[in-house]
């Protein structure tokens, strides 16, 4: 059967002497809508069960069935979790890529392909192995209805028997898969099974790459962003979720409705939430602003076209001070742009969502753990600084598998800002609802609703004086916009602070932020281990820009800017900030390709920025 | 230590029955045109709001952008109020009313803010049936920016300029019906008894109160060639029904005739009587309602009164199946789940 196989000419002898342990990208290029996210699924969780650092991403068409999907699977010993640039072992499942899937390989990679597809007459610097998926799924699957969903669990056995993943743990992540489907997890295990046996009875391994038990998962938990950030949400306290399905946020949505209703509704059946699909984003967020006013935690989650969409709402909440929460997932813009791509692209028209003089806070995610935590404290500082913050995650961070360490319970109080009660307003007497008593920007504000005479306000979204009376005076109108800058201001100091990473006597600086830094850290030592560059690194993980930002940039002579849009949209925000003479400093790196950024693209720019 | 005798009675001011007076319930100054059909709305609410009893404090206002958006500022200053974007309240209103179950919505709106801009929110604030008096204060034009037509223009009604509307008007009490609204009427800015009566009921329902009151344009759409000047909605008033409310405080006293006035029982004990003017009218059939409504237009007609309830459709917030507090100020103990839940979601994921 294994005749087909095809031994590398040229290199072929090299090939089967070297031996590559945990280190290699694994691909699976197929259809979407054929069943395959199961298979990659229990390939990433047997792994990742052998205790090796694993990655997941998946990426897929704007579609819903028949179009090519690929899913790459990175295992790297180093903890390196980014996208790896490179494939070194193709699962080819799908007839329509395949040519080109083949042919974009690198030399010495290895491919699985299905028998009739003939793919080892393309190359003869690949390792090829054929299999025939429909004659040992018609052996194993009785049932023609299911043999297509079946036959993507083929490979699994035969990709665990090549690289040696051991099948005690591959049965496991099928147990856990389909936990409560004990026949459907014995029908693909079964599938499994005789992948792994044809392989080794009938395929002679020649690639060199090997995956091997190690201890560096233990404890670990895979999930991705959107779910982190549901959880996240939910002990954040959150009570109002509205929102309007859109690519790559909805299944933030879906997967806190899960949550919500597991932990969230009391022994008498009565929930402590309300989640409400919206008719649009227009009104998702006007639900979000209402009730905040109203005193509840309120969010929604969308995407690029969202955002533009609640541009309106945006100022108003700004300027009438109203908390609230706003998670973009942010896809490839602009317009519909590819709405299954990832992407930094919506940084600055966020800053300034809205026309006038507006500005936003906004927290910038670079992990599960931190779309877990950042969403306390998203609402801590919406509800403090009475403004809507906006939580910058992205489809690669939202949609793809990451291992995190276990989240960690909050450790910070529900904060709910400046509210007076009732009995605060019989002490005071009455209040004016934006008067700076503090000196920090922020004003007294009273819920709808508060049993007293001197409780209501009048909130609007034109000109107002500090009692939230109707003015159109000037020094009403400038002293209410001075004000809201010192409460952005005072923002600074309360935002996440950024995080910093040191080298050797570093002279140059690297500034990223959000789903870049994976990139980052291994283009760092690829930079130092190759280039002898070393380098400094500022992930960012909040606008506006805390002090340590421009610090970090006085500090070295040359500072890249690496972020995943075209117009270096970030280092614009940071010229607006910074002093002229260190606005020369900075240099621009854009990856701009809708594929998470990768650490070769960066290493590659950079060095050659610097001459070498 | 007091040894005044006490003040005769005579010179305290009448009170309601929860012990406040009408003052309680009134709002700054009012920065309309003189003879603006939206201040005689604004004394309706007032009117209304004291007689039921209804704590200011408990009312939320909330509206668009516009003339009409503008008078929640003209009433109840002890209420909270929201004055939003335009054509987008409803969605405001709705986030208010999920943070805070026990609030009063009232929404106050425009036709422009409504029919044109705001058509979309509009229809979906319908089919939620959220518990909300929605209030379109109708003219027909925009008056602030000086008397441009709005969706609820009639055909061939003519502008100042001497400009037609050749475009047919959307009737928001017909898609209220369809979609979902449960009390649905139609009033006139300068009948009081009516809509005041009709204001009493809404305060009284639960669920989605949509009244269109025609509430002329002194300035930009009240002159000969309009359709909603005071004299053409006097001239073309039709009335389906006499109403009189008996409010549930209150000893019902007043027998009715079965075979002329309709009873209907209101969500909190009140009582809404309607004296039927046209025989076979049964305000709980949607479908009368919208054909009659369709007929209305046909005979250019300015149909008012009650035309549909339904006092059993569960509400929005019936539907969401929260507890009985408002959400807004639950403790971190109902809101933030113990660490053992955080424990056991890691572990599914291990």
């Amino acid at each position: 059967m294994a005749t087909t196989d095809v031994a590398p000419q040229g290199t072929g002898g090299q090939l089967g002497r070297k031996r590559i342990v945990n280190d290699m990208s694994i691909q699976v290029a197929t259809v979407n809508g054929s069943g395959s996210q199961s298979s990659n699924t229990v390939l990433l969780r047997a792994i990742f069960q052998m205790g090796v650092p694993v990655s997941g991403k998946n990426l897929f068409p704007s579609n819903i069935a028949g179009l090519p999907t690929w899913y790459t699977i990175r295992a790297n010993k180093d903890g390196y979790v980014g996208r790896k640039k490179e494939i070194d072992f193709l699962v080819a499942m799908n007839a329509e890529t395949a040519q080109d899937d083949v042919m974009s390989l690198a030399p010495g990679a290895s491919v699985l392909y299905d028998e009739p597809l003939a793919l080892d007459k393309l190359r003869n610097d690949l390792i090829f192995y054929s299999v025939p998926y429909d004659k040992l799924v018609a052996a194993v699957c009785p049932e023609a209805k299911l043999r297509k969903l079946v036959k993507n669990m083929v490979y699994v056995g035969v990709v665990a028997q090549l690289l040696a993943i051991e099948m005690d743990e591959v049965e496991k992540a099928i147990r856990k898969q389909f936990a409560k489907k004990v026949k459907a997890a014995n029908l693909n295990l079964a599938a499994v099974r005789a992948g792994f046996d044809y392989a080794k009875a009938s395929l002679q391994k020649r690639g060199a790459f090997y995956i091997e038990r190690m201890d560096e998962t233990a404890g670990k938990i895979i999930i991705d962003g959107n779910s982190a950030a549901a959880l996240g949400c939910m002990f954040a306290g959150c009570t109002v979720v509205t929102w309007y399905p859109i690519t790559p946020s909805s299944s933030l949505v879906e997967t806190m409705i899960e949550y919500m209703k597991e932990y969230r509704i009391g022994p008498d059946g009565k929930a402590t939430f309300a989640i409400v699909q919206a008719e649009d984003e227009l009104a998702a967020i006007g639900m979000v602003i209402g009730a905040g006013w109203a005193g509840a935690r309120s969010m929604t989650a969308t995407a690029g076209p969202g955002i533009s969409l609640m541009s309106e709402f945006a100022g108003l909440a700004y300027y009438a001070e109203i908390p609230g929460v706003i998670w973009d997932i942010q896809r490839v813009g602009p317009s519909t742009g590819l709405p299954t791509r990832t992407s930094q692209g919506d940084i600055l028209a966020t800053a300034f969502l809205s026309h006038g003089d507006t500005k936003h806070i906004m927290l910038i995610p670079n992990s599960a753990a931190e779309c877990f935590s950042m969403a306390s404290e998203a609402f801590n500082l919406a509800e403090q600084f009475q403004t809507l913050v906006f939580v910058m995650s992205d489809l690669d961070l939202g949609m793809n598998n990451w291992m995190s360490d276990p989240f960690e319970y909050p450790t910070t109080p529900i904060k709910r800002g400046k509210v007076l009660s009732k009995e605060d307003l019989t002490k005071l007497g009455g209040f004016a609802r934006y008067k700076d008593l503090d000196g920090d920007g922020v004003g007294y504000r009273t819920l709808p609703g508060t049993d007293h005479p001197a409780a209501a306000y009048f909130t609007r979204g034109s000109g107002h004086n500090d009692k939230s009376n109707y003015s159109e005076r000037p020094d009403d109108y400038e002293d209410n916009m001075e004000r809201l800058n010192r409460k952005f201001e005072t923002a600074r100091s309360f935002v996440p602070r950024p995080e910093i990473l040191k080298g050797a006597n570093a002279k140059i600086g690297i500034i990223a932020y959000g789903t870049s830094h994976w990139g980052i850290i291994e283009s760092r030592d690829q930079l130092r281990n190759e280039y002898a560059i070393e380098t400094d690194y500022l992930r960012l993980r909040a606008y506006p820009f805390t002090r340590e930002v421009h610090e970090f940039i006085e500090q070295h002579e040359r500072v890249y800017v690496v972020e995943q849009n075209r117009d270096a949209q970030m280092l614009s925000l940071l010229k607006l900030d910074l002093k002229p003479e260190l606005i020369a400093r900075l240099r621009s790196i854009s990856h701009l390709d809708g594929l998470p950024l990768d650490a070769r693209s960066v290493t590659d720019e950079l060095s050659t920025m610097e001459g070498k | 230590m007091a040894t005044t005798p006490a003040e005769p009675r005579s010179s305290e001011p009448k009170t309601n029955h929860i012990g406040l007076t009408v003052i309680d319930y009134k709002g700054g100054k009012t920065t309309l045109c003189a003879g603006c059909g939206h201040n005689a709305i604004s004394e309706r609410i007032i009117e209304a709001m004291y007689d039921m009893g209804v704590k200011p404090e408990r009312v939320a206002k909330l509206s668009g952008i516009g003339c009409s958006s503008k008078s929640p500022a003209y009433f109840m200053n002890r209420s909270h109020s929201f004055n939003s974007v335009h054509g987008r309240m409803p969605s405001v209103a709705t986030g208010a009313m999920l943070a805070n179950r026990n609030l009063i919505a009232l929404g106050v709106s425009g036709d422009g803010d409504t029919a044109s801009i705001g058509i979309g929110q509009f229809v979906h604030l319908m089919r939620r049936n959220l518990p909300i008096i929605y209030i379109i204060e109708d003219n027909g034009v925009y008056g602030l920016t000086k008397g441009q037509f709005s969706a609820t223009a009639d055909l061939g009604s003519k502008l100042k300029s001497g400009v037609l509307n050749d475009l047919p008007p959307i009737d928001t009490c017909t898609l209220a019906i369809q979609l979902g609204a449960t009390f649905v009427g139609r009033s006139f800015s300068g009948d009081k008894r009516q809509l005041s009566t009709m204001l009493k009921a809404a305060i009284a329902h639960n669920g989605t109160v949509m009244l269109d009151v025609v509430s002329p344009c002194v300035t930009f759409n009240d002159h000969e060639g309009s359709t909603k000047s005071y004299k053409y909605v006097k001239d073309h008033e039709e009335t389906l029904q006499e109403m009189s409310f008996v409010p549930h405080f209150e000893e019902i006293d007043v027998e009715y005739d079965p075979g002329t006035t309709v009873n209907v029982t209101m969500h909190d004990g009140s009582h809404l009587r309607l004296r039927k003017l046209e025989e076979d009218y049964d305000p709980t059939d949607r479908i009368q309602a919208m054909t009659r409504l369709t007929a209305a237009h046909d005979k250019g007609e300015v149909l008012t009164g009650l035309f549909y309830v339904n006092t059993k459709a569960p509400s929005f917030l019936d539907m969401l199946n929260m507890v009985d507090e408002p959400l807004a100020t639950l403790p971190e103990s109902l809101t933030r789940p113990g660490r053992q839940v955080l424990e056991a979601a890691m572990e599914e994921l291990r």
